[in-house]
């Protein structure tokens, strides 16, 4: 069997151990370190529609003295805040609630500074009801569009979907020992490996650390953390995220609003490695034919039908289910 | 299961009969094409390859796939118990297709549209770099020619093989939905069994108007996700498309039978919006927001309703758009390369 490079123990156990430090317990989150980069932060609370999700914090405050909107998953500390905070996990209306700050920045004019700290949104049946994938899909959306410069930085965990939903963003900065991935490195083991155990496997073939998103484009700088991890000092943390921040907006708004959403759109477009083969349409079915045609309206046997594009693509009723997405 | 007839030399061949899922009849084949793959004893709607959906919702001979010769690239060298690249390669020779998307421009009694259709057997229709090239291309399309975008969806959601390269598919997917909005160009989707993950949490959701075939599986979660992080029952027809309309997120649930025209009906009731300004020739100075430009608007609309129903839109929509120069709802790209 061809093995691949992300397979060595070495590479396996140098990826678990970032998720591991993503996941620290002492590791800082949004709230330790806003009041750390910003001052007079002023959270705001409610997405106007449903209620407040603890999950997701946000609010204006002053960055070396200017307004920004800073917005950020929340996960708790011990067990209590952890209830209260949803483990991180956000609601829908966490979401819409980032949704209701981004606007007001966008009338306003502030930039935006996101945090990602998620496991993924929550998966349950309050957040289905709610339209869990809607309120995500509406986030992605609108910060797409938003006419104000956008930082993201991956904190601890970048979890799929809950963490792209306030991620999009004109600069993307992570966290030395942080990671991103399309879905857990525990769910990705439990569909592809079919065993949870796995988990360690998966978290080296997705390539979640963040030199990977790096070398993959979707994160444009790491910025290090002090010591052994940014758990070990919050403040130095805060520091070079402060530098980082600065550093990013002031190249962001160089440009014009214009030039804003136009790079922005080329670096959503270039996401992904494809090949183009240059194969023309795949089997177009042939024009109906004179003979068909009559053979059709006069009953002929053996006269050849319409051709379908069935007859191309048909169902096989043998669907894999082990061939499943995230 | 196979069956054998005693009284036949030869066996049937093992798909001449299905079963099916729902009530478990046994459905013979021949007769479950010809109910668009509905079940006659129950209704169960069973999936449908991307060919069969094109058969399903466009005029005959109408459709012309675009992008046909995107390939996936294995850009993580991704390996579980066998390569990404070898289960692209297993995919391709099981269903013909290259990804889990089609897309190509056809017509739905004579109205063109950008259509983008999934195929759940291609890896379970699941969504990486090559299914978000090609929405995406479908949707910048759909700007361009001022056509409406329809997508049918059927996918487990993000390709897991692909990495944070296909999570970022979802935005890549949803940042042309911006520009359509600006262009008032409306976009449908038609959420088929199953629809979940990424798929459903990026362009899917977020339809215009937003259909759904009775009771597909549709939803964020797995629904196995669910019922662990909760620890308990999960509530009846949870993740259905039934439960989505009770709950606001599907505009309306169509029955395969009627899904053609539906479609057809709504891309009459939703047009493509006029240009506005200097762009649309005898339309400039009264063309303004409020209750003037509107009913401005709408007068147009309206000659063009009339010229339709009196039989002057047909097939060819650049010899009619010709003659009617003020009918921008049925912009063409002939009418883009005349304005300056």
């Amino acid at each position: 069997m061809i093995e691949s490079a992300a397979s060595s123990p070495e590479a396996v156990e140098a990826a678990w151990r970032r998720v591991q430090l993503a996941r620290h317990p002492q590791r800082p989150r949004t709230l330790d370190l806003v009041p750390l980069i910003f001052e007079g932060f002023f959270e705001l609370h409610g997405d106007r529609a449903f209620g407040d999700d603890a999950a997701i914090v946000g609010g204006p405050a002053l960055l070396d003295g200017h307004p920004v909107m800073v917005i950020g998953h929340q996960k708790g500390t011990d067990t209590e805040s952890n209830i209260l905070r949803n483990f991180g996990s956000p609601h829908p209306e966490g979401f819409r609630k980032a949704q209701r700050l981004m606007r007001l920045a966008d009338k306003l004019g502030l930039p935006v500074v996101t945090f990602l700290d998620t496991a993924g949104a929550f998966p349950g049946p309050a957040a289905e009801e709610r339209g869990q994938a809607e309120a995500i899909a509406s986030s992605i959306k609108l910060m797409t569009g938003l006419e104000v410069p956008i930082v993201v930085i991956v904190l601890g965990e970048g979890g799929s979907g809950g963490a792209l939903a306030i991620g999009v963003g004109d600069a993307v900065l992570a966290l030395e020992n942080s990671v991103y991935s399309v879905i857990s490195p525990e769910g990705c083991a439990s569909i592809l490996w079919r065993s949870r155990d796995q988990a360690r496997t998966a978290a080296a073939a997705m390539r979640m650390t963040a030199d990977d998103q790096v070398d993959l484009g979707v994160v444009d700088a790491i910025v290090a953390e002090p010591g052994d991890g940014a758990h070990t000092d919050h403040p130095a943390t805060a520091r070079a995220l402060k530098a980082a921040i600065l550093s990013a907006l002031r190249r962001i708004a160089a440009g014009s609003a214009a030039d804003l959403l136009t790079t922005r759109y080329a670096r959503m477009r270039g996401w992904g490695a494809y090949l183009e083969t240059g194969a023309g349409p795949s089997h177009p079915p042939e024009a109906p034919s004179l003979r068909r045609r009559l053979g059709r309206i006069l009953r002929l046997p053996g006269a050849p039908r319409r051709p379908r594009w069935s007859d191309i693509w048909p169902s096989d009723d043998q669907d894999d289910e082990s061939e499943r997405g995230a | 299961m196979p069956i054998k007839f005693p009284f036949s030399r030869r066996a049937a061949p093992s798909d001449a009969w299905t079963k099916c899922p729902s009530c478990d009849a046994q459905v013979f084949s021949r007769q479950l094409e010809r109910t668009q793959r509905v079940c006659p004893s129950c209704g169960h709607h069973f999936r449908m390859s991307v060919g069969e959906r094109i058969d399903l919702l466009l005029d005959p001979a109408s459709f012309e796939e675009r992008d046909g010769g995107l390939e996936a690239l294995d850009r993580l060298d991704f390996h579980d118990d066998r390569p990404y690249l070898h289960r692209l390669e297993a995919a391709r020779v099981k269903t013909g297709l290259r990804d889990a998307v089609v897309w190509g421009i056809g017509r739905i009694d004579g109205q063109r549209v950008a259509i983008a259709i999934f195929d759940f057997r291609f890896m379970g229709g699941s969504m990486g770099a090559v299914v978000g090239e090609k929405l995406a291309r479908c949707f910048e399309t759909a700007l361009a020619e001022r056509i409406p975008a329809i997508v049918v969806s059927a996918s487990g959601g993000a390709r897991m093989q692909e990495g944070t390269l296909s999570l970022m598919q979802l935005a890549k997917t949803t940042a042309p939905l911006v520009r359509l909005d600006e262009a008032g160009i409306p976009f449908i989707t038609v959420l088929t069994d199953p629809t979940t993950g990424g798929v459903l949490a990026s362009f899917a959701s977020l339809g215009d108007v937003v259909l759904a075939e009775p009771k597909a599986l549709i939803g964020f979660a797995g629904a196995r996700v669910a019922s662990d992080t909760v620890g308990e029952e999960l509530p009846e027809g949870f993740q259905t498309a039934e439960f989505l309309l009770a709950h606001g997120f599907v505009d309306a649930i169509v029955p395969r039978a009627e899904l053609r025209a539906a479609l057809s009906r709504l891309v009459r009731l939703l047009p493509v919006a006029a240009i506005g300004g200097d762009d649309v020739a005898g339309d400039d100075e009264d063309r303004t927001w409020g209750p003037i430009g509107a009913l401005s608007g709408f007068a147009e609309r309206l000659g063009g309703a009339v010229s339709e129903t009196i039989g002057i839109d047909t097939d060819d929509g650049a010899a009619t758009n010709g003659s009617h120069p003020s009918r921008p709802a049925t912009a063409t790209p002939s009418d883009a390369e005349e304005r300056p």
